[in-house]
């Protein structure tokens, strides 16, 4: 399968990126990693006339430090969040997401920035990313705006990118020492995920003070579990521990049915799910 | 068109293409490289697997403007002056082929996988091949070739190294 007819710009500036989004407006498409981008170029799903690709602009690469927060660049592949040491120390929540994305190879090529700017319901990395009160960089013509995760995440596939705007760099809070994971629920390998819960806890001595959770594909967008967060704090970091408070985890939620498993069904899975990865993140 | 340079299997090779030529097909039918296969072209098999400056990825889901001023190495580089790569001969000792169309995509990533990790568990040759996909069923024999592999390479030489 070959992508229909597209010209192609591989902007080295961000300055660059954007006079060029100005130009084209509507018909161009934005490429980081290509990985989602290109299947769907592929099954023609979508024929952009021009593909910026991002993929030469090297300030969009890499993770630094920012007093309290860890700054990400949004070209940053899936691979790089697993290995990398400030990831891990300070976002290990992301580090955790990040290496259950996909497969190995699909991993090299594919981005932090590129798939939260994809916001595909079933992306692992945005509700890793909303757990952890995210807030995504954006630059456009008249400079940079920064916008939280809980306001970034809009639709299907929708975001909170303006059609002239670039995703630039995530700015994540510091939760060093916090304890992570992500439980994700497949039928077969490197499939996306039917449910997934994203876990990061701050427990010590066996008892959980603080704790944040939240759910992939459990609606058209990633979804807080703030019930559960509630009531987990001050909960004892074992199964019974945490059961109570799980239970919650799929309240308010209006997960889709289709034939991977109907809506109670993934309700069902969320509590599950969330019981399981945050026992795992305290490290009970 | 597009013009291109880059490095294929240690030779430099420039040439125009259309931005929508995906690096398999450039690799396949501008190079007459067809040991790199295209299976199922939804980017889920893993048999067009090649090395993109050293690192695994599915050429089928990269183009090959994206390659400009890149290294790529396929299945046809991997041997060394008509020696077997150590993967390889891993998979022959091992019978870890049956009809064969899975392997360049199976050996490119686990000669990936022992670079990252020379001395994995069965559990982490398991995990490490998830995107490769076999359908011959011959994953047992497979799982193998890779244990077979990273035990017989030398005490200071990674098996995936070259």
């Amino acid at each position: 399968m070959i992508p229909a007819k597209f010209d192609y710009v591989a902007p080295t500036s961000i300055e660059d990126a954007l006079s060029a989004l100005v130009q084209h407006g509507d018909d161009a498409k934005i490429m980081a990693g290509g990985q989602s981008l290109l299947p769907v170029l592929r099954m023609r799903l979508n024929a952009p006339e021009i593909v910026i690709d991002l993929g030469r602009i090297d300030s969009l690469r890499g993770v630094r430090e920012d007093g309290d927060a860890l700054v990400i660049g949004a070209l940053t592949t899936h691979a790089e969040m697993v290995t990398n040491d400030l990831v891990h120390q300070h976002a290990l929540l992301l580090s955790k997401a990040a290496a259950e994305v996909a497969d190995s190879q699909v991993r090299h090529r594919g981005t932090f920035g590129g798939s939260c700017a994809h916001a595909d319901p079933a992306g692992d990395m945005g509700s890793a990313a909303l757990a952890l009160d995210a807030e995504f960089v954006i630059a456009g013509a008249g400079g940079t705006r920064s916008v939280p995760a809980s306001d970034f995440f809009v639709d299907l596939f929708e975001t909170a990118i303006g059609e002239d705007e670039i995703l630039t760099e995530i700015r994540v809070p510091k939760r060093t020492g916090w304890g992570a994971h992500y439980e994700k629920f497949v039928r077969v390998a490197h499939q996306w995920p039917i449910v997934a819960v994203a876990a990061t806890v701050n427990a010590s001595e066996g008892t959980i003070s603080e704790a944040r959770v939240a759910l992939t594909n459990m609606g058209s967008k990633p979804l807080r579990a703030t019930a559960t967060e509630r009531a987990l704090a001050g909960a004892a970091a074992t199964e019974d521990g945490v059961r109570a408070a799980a239970d919650q985890a799929a309240e308010g939620t209006n997960p889709p049915s289709d034939l991977n498993g109907d809506s109670d069904y993934r309700k069902h899975l969320a509590t599950v799910l969330t019981r399981r990865a945050v026992v795992a993140a305290a490290g009970a | 068109m597009t013009q291109i340079s880059l490095t294929v299997d240690g030779t430099q090779v420039t040439d125009d293409v259309e931005p929508r030529m995906l690096l398999v097909q450039y690799l396949r039918e501008k190079l007459g490289k067809t040991g790199t296969v295209i299976g199922c072209d939804t980017s889920n098999c893993g048999a067009c697997t090649v090395h993109l400056d050293g690192r695994s990825v599915k050429s089928c889901n990269v183009l090959a403007v994206q390659a400009d001023g890149h290294e790529v190495t396929t299945i046809e580089g991997l041997a060394t002056d008509g020696q077997l790569h150590p993967v390889q001969e891993a998979f022959r000792e091992c019978h870890g082929l049956q009809c064969g169309f899975c392997t360049p995509g199976m050996i490119m990533q686990s000669v990936d996988l022992l670079n990252e990790n020379p001395h994995p568990t069965e559990q982490e040759v398991r995990l490490g091949l998830e995107g490769n996909l076999c359908r011959c069923t011959g994953y047992h024999n497979i799982v193998k070739s890779v244990l077979y592999a990273a035990e017989h390479a030398g005490q200071d030489e990674k098996a995936g190294a070259r």
